[in-house]
């Protein structure tokens, strides 16, 4: 009967293939990998551990559309029934017109008076096939067109911390720098302020969140850093006990739906480095 | 560089290492910020430096593979890198046939089957070589796919081993890659499964002297592998994720 | 959309980053950084890297300059250094950043072909410097430009074997006879505004750019216009005292 041994500990960085513990009564979770009696690492991250499941929180990586995730997404075509979107992923994601507007769209409108080429919006992931064939939809609470801002381009692994706790570390910065910001769950966040020395200041804030983000302390060093930056003195907002920092978006179970693929004739080519979809796909 | 036999009777190669002993190693990740994960790899005057691109999207589309992404890899040495005249830009059969072995080494590590249609690019670029070139490529492309995050059941460890006369010796550099009396053998070893995935050999060897050289290659291939930890972890905590202002 | 945005920025003296309107990213200059080589050099300009090596061959001289060495520029957008690079030959960007780059050592006579010369109508040097680069993030021409003439600085003629072919492994102490370190500056115009060391987001939204380079004695040796707007005398007029007064900066980062 072998031994149960714990190589690592809570918050270390592991790397692929490194041996992380050792006994048949502890439980890998994502990102780790049991050969035998050892458990691997399976990629670049960071250990927790809670009880016997020991869990990996990726660092790096791309971005990957989960269903009822908030993104921002970038308009790069324009199809016969909808717009194609950018998502960061390999993958773009298509807005159906009906997902589109509450207005009425008519047959023969010029789709790009509603999301023109270039534009960013903030949407919700809505189906995701095993395919990645990604629809995704504007009517969902806060969803807008993204106007007079910038974006800005984090590790979406980072995503998380700089939401924090409730909400508590992006309402920091907020409070501080006077900005809107939306943050998509891809990594793209969207900062709008009255002027672009506060703009500035709140990307300066969300980089330094991005570069810390592993590190213990931050949001008191974030507080510290706010007031260094833009002078004000912003609280740490309360959060409820058990908040749980490193929170990944729900699990909830993919919708797999292998439906007939309505056939999406498009308006025509171009649109940067996606394929468009060929009628018939 | 006109051949010359190796003297056998010292104990020592013509720069005084030990037959077993590797050159001076050195290993930095994130170096290419642009880059979706990079690496730097460097073996005695070999350099290499690895970026990857990826998953992401795929052209032209009949290359896409509907069950899985594929990786891509292209190797190249610049053109002012290498001993004697510049190469010209652009590739050649050498680099092609290395290219291809490149992602045969790493392919064994990656699970790409969550990414179909989806392609990771490797670029390796050899500012400066000195032999190993092919072996520094896919260490440092190894780590360079950690740090963008794939999955991954190891990381790759890739060394040049060499044979004369009975004797084995690890880590060919330009001078004894140029002696033709050397047997050049690559290798790439995957320690989780104690496995080989690059194996090539130029030259007469006889088999229990190769069995023997492997088992040399990977007690060396695992000083490179601590190295490639050490590197991916000081990103981190180092605390500092290079910055992408865009 | 995005150039509206920017210009917010560039209105309010603000760049990007964070910068001051022109104010230039830190610079750094290594030298010898590729061993092989007969000269090498290694530029950063904020996060952008880049490579310039020099080899050195004995050819023969072109029939129209027996007397006179070659020179060669060879520029390479690796796919290693941006998503937006594509593998295979080089493709319109490549070759603009090639030819301008070329068009300021060649122009202002930097190197002493004639020097180059062993013996006339026969062999002559060869000077081929490849411009590698390893990671983009704005201003390739500028990091281009100074790592190209950083590399002439670093290179020494290799040694000649008995038959009078070249001895790669050893190198002589001799220095390429460059009469002259040409600068590079680009100069971008986004609205009515003149920036230096563009960002690749400010690259995407100008309007017209203007690479000018400048001898040592300050005077104009070579120039190329970019953009798709067209410069107007005072346009004009304006980037080159602006890329003056940068050339000037940049220069200095050459002294070893």
């Amino acid at each position: 009967m072998t031994s149960e041994v714990l190589h690592a500990k809570e918050r270390d960085i592991v790397v692929p293939g490194e041996i992380i513990a050792e006994g048949m009564g502890f439980l890998p979770s994502k990102g780790l990998y049991r050969e035998g009696a050892k458990i691997h690492a399976g990629r670049l991250g960071m250990i927790a551990i809670e009880g016997k499941v020991i869990k990996l929180i990726p660092l790096t990586g791309a971005y990957v559309p989960k269903l009822n995730d908030k993104i921002i997404g970038k308009i790069i075509d324009v199809l016969m029934t909808g717009w194609r979107i950018e998502t960061r992923s390999p993958y773009s994601a298509v807005l159906g017109l009906k997902d589109a507007t509450t207005e009425f769209i008519p047959r023969s409108a010029d789709l790009t008076q509603y999301y023109a080429l270039g534009e960013y919006v903030l949407c919700k992931v809505i189906t995701v096939t095993s395919q990645k064939l990604i629809d995704v939809t504007m009517k969902s609470p806060g969803a807008r067109k993204l106007k007079d801002g910038r974006l800005v381009e984090v590790n979406p692994h980072k995503v998380p911390r700089i939401i924090g706790k409730e909400g508590s570390m992006v309402l920091m910065i907020k409070n501080a720098t006077g900005c809107d910001i939306s943050v998509g769950q891809n990594g793209w966040i969207w900062v709008q302020g009255q002027t672009p020395e506060n703009e500035m200041q709140a990307v300066q804030a969300i980089k330094r969140v991005e570069d810390e983000a592993h590190l213990p302390g931050l949001t008191e060093r974030m507080k510290a850093y706010l007031k260094q930056l833009t002078g004000k003195t912003v609280e740490i907002p309360a959060v409820t006990a058990g908040a749980v920092e490193h929170e990944e978006a729900p699990a909830e179970p993919q919708e797999e739906r292998r439906e007939y693929r309505e056939r999406r004739p498009h308006a025509r080519h171009g649109g940067g480095r996606f394929p468009p979809r060929n009628p018939g796909d | 560089m006109a051949a010359k036999a190796v003297k056998q009777e010292y104990p020592k190669r013509h720069d005084g290492r030990g037959w077993e002993e590797l050159r001076e190693i050195e290993a930095k990740v994130g170096i290419i910020p642009r880059a979706d994960g990079s690496a730097m790899f460097r073996i005695g005057h070999t350099v290499a430096y690895a970026a990857v691109y990826g998953p992401r999207d795929l052209h032209p589309k009949f290359m896409q593979n509907p069950e899985t992404g594929i990786l891509r890899c292209r190797y190249n040495m610049m053109p002012f890198s290498g001993h004697g005249e510049r190469v010209r830009p652009g590739t050649s059969r050498r680099s092609q046939e290395i290219s291809m072995l490149m992602s045969k080494a790493l392919l064994p590590v990656l699970d790409l089957k969550d990414y179909p249609k989806s392609v990771v690019d490797v670029f390796v670029e050899l500012p400066e070589t000195d032999a190993g070139t092919r072996c520094a490529g896919i260490t440092a492309a190894a780590m360079a796919l950690a740090d963008a995050g794939l999955v991954m059941k190891d990381l790759v460890v890739s060394l040049s081993m060499g044979h004369y006369n009975g004797k084995i010796m690890a880590d060919i550099d330009g001078y004894e890659d140029c002696d033709v009396g050397i047997s050049d053998i690559p290798i790439a070893y995957i320690p989780t499964l104690d496995k080989f995935s690059l194996l090539q050999l130029d030259g007469e060897v006889p088999k229990e002297d190769l069995v023997k050289l492997l088992t040399l290659a990977k007690k060396k291939a695992m000083d490179i592998y601590k190295v490639q930890q050490q590197a991916l972890k000081a990103r981190f905590t180092e605390s500092h994720a290079p910055k992408k202002v865009k | 959309m995005m150039k509206e945005h920017v210009l917010k920025y560039i209105t309010k003296g603000l760049r990007y980053d964070g910068r001051k309107m022109d104010e230039c990213r830190p610079v750094t200059v290594e030298y010898g950084v590729s061993r092989n080589a007969e000269g090498s050099a290694r530029v950063r300009i904020g996060e952008t890297e880049v490579i310039a090596g020099v080899k050195l061959s004995l050819e023969k001289p072109y029939p129209d300059t027996p007397a006179q060495g070659n020179l060669m520029i060879n520029a390479e957008l690796t796919p290693m250094s941006s998503p937006l690079f594509e593998t295979g030959p080089p493709g319109e960007q490549g070759i603009e950043l090639s030819r301008v780059i070329d068009r300021s050592i060649r122009e202002s006579k930097a190197i002493d072909l004639t020097k180059l010369c062993v013996k006339e109508g026969e062999k002559v040097w060869s000077v081929m410097v490849d411009i590698v680069t390893v990671n983009d993030a704005g201003n390739l021409f500028d990091a281009g430009a100074l790592a190209a003439i950083a590399a002439l600085k670093d290179a020494v003629f290799p040694a000649l074997k008995e038959d009078g072919t070249v001895d790669y492994s050893k190198k002589t102490d001799k220095k390429l006879p460059l009469l002259q370190t040409p600068i590079e500056v680009t100069i971008v115009k986004v609205g009515d505004h003149l920036i230096t060391d563009p960002l690749p987001v400010e690259e995407e939204v100008l309007d017209a750019r203007l690479t000018v380079a400048f001898n040592d004695a300050g005077m104009l040796c070579a120039m190329q216009k970019g953009g798709e707007m067209p410069l107007s005398i005072e346009d004009i007029s304006a980037m080159i005292d602006l890329a003056q007064k940068h050339a000037k900066e940049l220069r200095k980062k050459l002294s070893r």
